[in-house]
């Protein structure tokens, strides 16, 4: 009885250990590949072996200009959402007025950021590891390889370029979607005063909110790439791993931008 | 031109420990042909892994020109990789490039010449190939045989010394294969390129090859020109040129006793 007692809490402490051995075996496999993207979209230009332009500015537009109308379309009725959410309360304190400067905060330092982030994860992250996981099924990035060219600096660091210059820039816009959002309906359904909503808003926003959203959303992107590439680079098998890896790298990006948002959250809101 | 010496690789640890290779000892003679033979999971495939420095071997060398390439760094390992080309089994053409950049993606890369340089080079590989005009298609519009002749157009544009044909006739037609063959022969005897040929085709290994290594279970059971093949008396050689079901190769991919694994199932009402 005793026997059998310690036999399973031992089994389930290996079985624990195995977990654990595997979680870091993963996480040690996206540093490296973040490691070697990081040093070839950055350093190797500077010595002399340029990045891949050509390809760079077609994903520019798969990612950026494609995904432009529903990170729009998203942050606009958050906007909406937000200002009509928020009304009710505020008018019981007589403070309806500020409405705007809660809607321009509120998307600028973090729904703006997380939303798109989010939006971005479904749209980007899910068609890199379908694409880039296709590709290892079929031994085209081993035909890279063999050829003497370097995968990530061929298929990685042009997308994670691309990500990272257009989702800050579709925050931007987005955040701008967002506060228009709420001020239509803030000027007619709430009836506030256009200058008045405007006014609060100017004076409630700094620079600082749309800087701290911009500087998580290019870790958002980080996280979108590496993530999506790790996991369609270490398919190995059918169409099958293609189906599982790109749902997790889904599920998993959609996490690690939540979790990081928080960090960077509580991180800016003690630096103040 | 290409010797290996003592390698050993196993899969898997623990009770999933599988020996792959055990001890295996080759040579690629320069300029020539060399067919690697062997049923489905006899190590042939593992064998071309290993010398294109997919894998890594548990010991043993390999040396390619009298350089040993195991245990090269990446950048060593480029540069050997620049005297490869590889024709895959699938063809492993990108799909989101025609087969005008595909050829021309290893120029591109790795050389500094000019656009109407690489362009008629190109058209050169292609008509070499037998495809000159199907520049501006996508691997997805051809069929594939024409997808492994393109394979094959890329794997020697950058002319290099050693070719590897993963598989190159399987999944072919008889006229297709006969193709394919006559360009490996062509390459060899016209170029002077050494050919590495993994292949379960026999006819067509026969062919062309001017030395056969044969496998069985990632050891070679026999070795020589196509003619000592055909006349061997080793009965696992036999069983294999001629098919026969029955004979030292099993069927069975099972290690394990059929009789033991059945009484060990246990049974549930």
């Amino acid at each position: 009885m005793t026997a059998q007692f310690f036999g399973y809490i031992g089994r389930k402490t290996f079985r624990i250990k195995d977990t654990f051995a595997d979680l870091f075996k993963e996480i040690s496999g996206v540093y490296h590949l973040t490691r070697h993207t990081l040093y070839c979209s950055f350093i190797e230009p500077l010595r002399g072996k340029p990045i891949k332009w050509g390809s760079m500015w077609i994903q520019m537009e798969e990612v950026g200009v494609k995904s432009a109308l529903i990170v729009f379309l998203t942050l606009f009725l958050i906007g909406v959402i937000l200002a009509i959410q928020t009304a009710y309360q505020m008018s019981q304190f007589g403070a309806i007025e500020y409405v705007g400067a809660l809607v321009g905060v509120a998307i600028t330092r973090e729904l703006g950021p997380l939303m798109a982030a989010l939006v971005m994860a479904g749209r980007v992250g899910a068609a890199f590891t379908a694409e880039l996981g296709t590709m290892k099924v079929s031994d085209e990035i081993l035909a890279l390889e063999t050829m003497a060219l370097d995968p990530v600096k061929f298929l990685i660091v042009p997308r994670f370029l691309a990500l990272i210059v257009m989702l800050p820039c579709l925050t931007i816009l987005g955040n701008l979607m967002g506060i228009f959002g709420g001020f239509l309906v803030g000027v007619t359904t709430l009836g506030i005063d256009p200058i008045i909503y405007m006014d609060r808003s100017i004076e409630a926003l700094q620079v600082k909110d749309v800087f701290s959203g911009l500087f998580k959303s290019g870790m958002f992107a980080l996280i979108i790439v590496m993530i999506g590439s790790y996991l369609a680079f270490v398919i190995e098998g059918g169409a099958e791993k293609v189906g599982q890896n790109t749902r997790s790298a889904v599920v998993t990006s959609m996490i690690l931008i939540i979790i990081s948002d928080m960090v960077f959250t509580a991180f800016f809101f003690f630096l103040e | 031109m290409i010797t290996i010496r003592n390698l050993k690789k196993t899969f898997g640890e623990g009770d999933k420990k599988m020996i792959v290779l055990d001890n295996f000892n080759a040579d690629f003679e320069e300029g020539k042909v060399t067919c690697i033979l062997g049923g489905s999971g006899s190590g042939k495939s593992t064998v071309l892994k290993h010398m294109i420095g997919v894998y890594q071997p548990d010991s043993g060398e390999i040396k390619v020109d009298g350089e040993n390439i195991v245990g090269m760094n990446r950048e060593q390992m480029n540069k050997v990789r620049k005297k490869y080309g590889i024709m895959f089994q699938s063809g492993a053409l990108f799909n989101s490039m025609t087969v005008e950049e595909n050829v021309a993606l290893p120029l591109r890369e790795h050389t500094n010449l000019n656009e109407t340089t690489i362009k008629i080079m190109v058209k050169m590989k292609l008509e070499m190939v037998g495809l000159r005009g199907a520049e501006h298609l996508k691997p997805s519009q051809i069929s594939g045989g024409m997808l492994k002749r393109i394979s094959l157009a890329r794997a020697i544009s950058l002319d290099p010394k050693i070719v590897f044909y993963d598989e190159p006739s399987a999944g072919l037609d008889p006229i297709s294969i006969g193709v394919i063959d006559q360009l490996i022969k062509d390459l060899s005897n016209k170029m002077g390129i050494t050919s590495i040929v993994v292949t379960h085709e026999l006819a067509s290994a026969f062919r062309i090859a001017d030395k056969i290594i044969m496998l069985f279970k990632g050891e070679i059971i026999s070795s020589g020109t196509p003619e000592e093949i055909k006349n061997s008396k080793d009965p696992r050689v036999v069983q294999f040129i001629n098919g026969l079901p029955d004979g030292p190769i099993p069927f069975s991919k099972s290690q394990r006793d059929y009789g033991e694994e059945l009484k060990e199932m246990t049974f549930y009402n």
